[in-house]
């Protein structure tokens, strides 16, 4: 991690607390992400992993708390906001459209960026044609970064989990975004799949300064490329510093080797 | 080739810089190179083309590039790595091109022996490969990379990005006019054009340096031979270490001035092929199987009409299309007008899928070629041939000339060249198309090339009664079985090797009392065939160990025996038990050449247990080997291994 310099705080959660009925979800959790740096985000199944995800681009209100996105306060993000405002994720159970091909599926994460109207779209005319040409050659960058030329034309339904994954990762580029949520970016892939995706993920984070926060299971991974990660557990935050920090942290190991009283 | 002898003013073109100069000149603003870029094709005319090659060469010059230095090149094919080869001749070096697959070892070796300072490579993995050895290779001082992605935070001062290099070698070209031409004015046509790797089926790989003469005259020939012109496309798709990519590539397309065409990636050639729509198309066996595979997996997935038509109207064209694509007079009124329909219906939109729909010249070469799979491709209509060559001769030795296509041989000398059968059986060439030397290898020079100029080829082989050449096998190869029968594995392996489920083989047979076999299934093909009558597996070494599977493959084994016991010659050699391997022959562990030929003799040694299990008549036997990944991490794999045992067929008669 030599030339990328770690910047501001760009996104500070606090104290937020999110829950559904009487399950309590989220406890009183503030942490920070700081610009340009790999921020993970672990903990054991039902910990709130996701939840957290949800609450930072306005999937969930959290009943408390504060969320200061490049300054702003804001109560909750509405997804739409979060969107425009350059957060983009991808989603543990892929959220793709099936039918369409992988440069149709990319493209719509340039949705946000078109400007011409819908008649306009409809029949391909004067600005929305110049428009289309311009996103097309970016989103035709993002499949040159990502390796994934040879299934351009190729119906997302028919590709295997592991490139269906990098398809995911190439629409939320493409929204050229200045925070990247990935949510369990390696779940299900083999060991060659994940060394990709890592390679991706760093990639992307060196070559366009992207930041990333990254939820995932496999700690080997987690480790490896991030540079700094919470745990949760039980909704409640348990340990936030570097992956050797964490790694030294007694709450994290009784956490995930079972406590011993 | 009125286009090459006909320069502008008084200087031979028998230099490749000089070739590339006169193009520039002569057909300027023809595309010389095509490359597929985010989704584009992007074109350079011979003219563009010169001034790139220029700047490449100024900048290396810069940097301390001299006459006679080597400069290595690994990569994909792309644009500029050709143009660097012409670079390194400008100045009088020698370009030696890489296997870019290469684990870091093997790149050790040639690194070393070639006494390599420079090298252009492809991208940060070629690089890191590069500094992992870079300690066992103290000569190698520079290394330059053409695409930057990824290699912003490397700070050794021996990596530089290719991008600089050509705007220093722009200043550089101002400030010295002059330089360029004068050294291009000191190239002969003697000099050390290139070296070529040979892929090392014997064992360590030797430097074969040819001249620019004779590169330039196997051109020629070739592009006399078919009648090319400038206007043919071909895809660059092989490895340019490959003697075949080096003179289809770049040396034909030099003297004949037509335009080649580099990929998008690896994966995308299917469609890149089908987008250029070649013109003239060079591949090596390997490849048309595996578009025939690919062709047959998505028949069978095919409705039960498509279906029905297909195999209907490939019988037609099994019968007749050869003749007629040979315009044979004996074909019947009503078989060509069948193969008319067939044409419009099947072999049209077959040819258009595969990407051959404009091709006018095709040639297999590297591996002998299944005559059945030769057959299949010329019966549709693609005018495909094979040619016989080595790195050594700069490919094409025989060619086999339009109309005179027989499947079982490989043609006549090309024009200019000798071929004669020594007395043992051996092919012997003689002619101006031999290499100049093994690069500081005399005694192995000396090997090749006896005293009257003839170079040995280690092929055995004779000529039939038409004068064409037919090429049994490696001369090595070929054995006796313990009853005085002739044991040819190659013949054998080719037979197999046509089943689509069948990816590879290796026969097993001399001095033994029967012939047994190694196989390795397809994974595509045969994963297909499982996922279609839901047979669940994980990987290949689960799939290949089903029974199920093992039954497909003793199907096909039993369909090659019953063809062998046809003729009287091999009728000996049916293939008595085979086992599946555990795990896919790999070039990284040795057991393949770089251009993916069977090492036979290492395969052989390292799974002795499994051959002597074939022989003493075992059942099952357990086997662990270990696997080297291409970042030279290790790993295993062990299964056990059931051995078939297949049915053999009596001797027939051939029938009167």
């Amino acid at each position: 991690m030599s030339g990328r310099k770690i910047g501001e705080v760009i996104l500070d959660l606090k104290n937020i607390s999110l829950s559904f009925g009487g399950v309590k979800a989220l406890q009183d959790i503030s942490f920070n992400v700081l610009e340009h740096e790999i921020r993970a985000i672990i903990g054991p199944n039902g910990a709130g992993k996701s939840s957290m995800l949800n609450v930072i681009n306005g999937v969930y209100t959290p009943q408390q708390g504060e969320i200061i996105f490049r300054g702003q306060h804001h109560a909750n993000m509405d997804s739409y906001g979060a969107a425009k405002a350059g957060l983009a994720r991808t989603f543990q159970n892929i959220a793709l459209f099936k039918g369409m091909s992988v440069l149709d599926n990319i493209m719509t994460g340039r949705n946000l960026k078109m400007k011409a109207n819908m008649l306009q779209q409809a029949f391909w005319f004067g600005p929305a044609q110049r428009e289309e040409l311009e996103h097309r050659a970016k989103v035709e960058e993002i499949i040159d970064f990502l390796e994934i030329q040879h299934i351009r034309k190729t119906p997302v339904g028919r590709l295997p989990y592991g490139l269906q994954k990098r398809v995911d990762l190439a629409r939320a580029l493409a929204m050229e975004p200045q925070i990247l949520l990935l949510d369990e970016p390696m779940a299900g892939m083999n060991v060659e799949e994940k060394q990709d995706m890592c390679r991706f993920i760093l990639d992307v984070n060196d070559q366009f300064g992207t930041t990333v926060v990254l939820i995932e299971h496999d700690m080997g991974v987690v480790m490896d490329i991030s540079d700094r990660v919470v745990v949760l557990d039980y909704g409640k935050k348990i340990g936030d510093g570097t992956p050797d920090e964490v790694r030294a942290n007694p709450d994290v190991i009784s956490a995930y080797l079972g406590a011993s009283h | 080739m009125a286009a090459s002898q006909s320069g502008r003013g008084s200087a031979p073109l028998d230099t490749f810089p000089r070739l590339l100069l006169n193009h520039a000149a002569v057909r300027g603003d023809r595309p010389a190179t095509r490359e597929k870029y985010l989704g584009i094709w992007q074109t350079w005319s011979w003219s563009q083309v010169a001034e790139e090659v220029r700047a490449i060469a100024c900048g290396l010059a810069e940097l301390g590039f001299k006459r006679g230095d080597n400069l290595a090149l690994i990569g994909d094919n792309r644009p500029r790595l050709y143009w660097s080869m012409c670079a390194a001749q400008m100045l009088g070096g020698v370009p030696v091109p890489m296997y870019q697959d290469a684990v870091a070892t093997e790149m050790a070796f040639v690194l070393t022996d070639g006494a390599i300072r420079f090298a252009i490579v492809e991208d940060q993995e070629q690089v890191d490969k590069l500094l992992e050895i870079k300690e066992q290779c103290p000569g190698l001082q520079h290394i330059l990379y053409d695409d930057p992605r990824g290699m912003r935070h490397y700070t050794q001062t021996s990596l530089q990005g290719l991008d600089e290099v050509i705007a220093m070698g722009k200043i550089h070209d101002t400030n010295q006019p002059d330089f360029i031409p004068g050294e291009i004015a000191k190239g002969r046509a003697e000099d050390v054009a290139v070296m070529l790797y040979t892929s090392g089926t014997t064992g360590k790989p030797k430097g074969v340096c040819q001249t620019h003469e004779t590169f330039i005259a196997a051109a020629q020939s070739g592009v006399g031979f078919d009648h090319l012109t400038d206007q043919e496309d071909i895809l660059s798709y092989l490895p340019m270490a490959w003697v075949g990519d080096h003179l289809f590539s770049y040396a034909q397309a030099m003297v004949a001035g037509f335009t080649i065409n580099c990929p998008e990636s690896g994966d995308t050639v299917m469609t890149d092929l089908r987008e250029i729509g070649p013109t003239y198309y060079f591949a090596p066996p390997r490849v048309f199987e595996n578009l025939l595979t690919t062709v047959m997996i998505r028949m069978e997935d095919a409705g039960a009409l498509k279906r029905g038509m297909f195999h209907y109207f490939m019988a037609v064209a099994k019968r007749c299309g050869a003749d007629i694509l040979d315009g044979k007079q004996t074909v019947s009124g009503s078989d060509r007008l069948l193969y008319a329909l067939g044409n419009v219906m099947i072999y049209g939109p077959l040819r258009n899928v595969l990407g051959m729909s404009r091709i006018r010249v095709a040639y297999t070469a590297g591996a002998a070629i299944g005559p059945d799979l030769f057959r299949f491709y010329r019966s549709i209509g693609v005018n495909l041939k094979q040619l016989y060559a080595a790195t050594e001769t700069c490919a094409a030795v025989c060619l086999q000339p339009d109309r005179e296509i027989k499947f079982d041989s490989v043609g006549k000398p090309a024009p200019g060249v000798e071929v004669k059968i020594s007395d043992g059986g051996e092919v012997l060439v003689r002619g101006k198309l031999l290499l100049k030397e093994y690069y500081k290898r005399p005694d192995a020079t000396a090997e090749v090339i006896d005293a009257d100029g003839w170079f040995h080829t280690g092929d055995a082989g004779f000529f039939d009664e038409d004068g064409h050449l037919k090429i049994i096998d490696r001369a090595k190869d070929v054995g006796k079985l313990s009853n005085a029968a002739i044991f040819a594995p190659n013949y054998i392996e080719n037979k197999l090797k046509f089943f689509p489920h069948i990816k590879e083989a290796v026969c097993f047979g001399h001095d033994r009392d029967m012939v047994c076999a190694f196989i390795n299934i397809d994974m595509g093909a045969v994963g297909n065939w499982a996922e279609r009558r839901g047979l669940p597996y994980s990987g290949y070494t689960d799939l290949a160990g089903k029974p199920e599977v093992l039954e497909l493959i003793r199907e096909c084994v039993e369909q090659v025996n019953a063809d062998l016991s046809h003729d009287a010659m091999v009728a000996e050699t049916q293939i008595h038990r085979f086992l599946v391997l555990h795990k896919e022959l790999d070039p990284d562990d040795d057991e393949l050449t770089r251009t993916r030929q069977v090492r036979r003799r290492f395969v052989g040694e390292k799974y002795a247990v499994l051959i002597d299990a074939l022989y003493s008549g075992n059942a099952t036997q357990f086997i662990e080997t270990q696997v080297k990944f291409e970042d030279g991490r290790t790993g295993k794999v062990a299964a056990d291994l059931k051995i078939c045992d297949v049915k053999t067929f009596p001797v027939m008669k051939k029938a009167a």
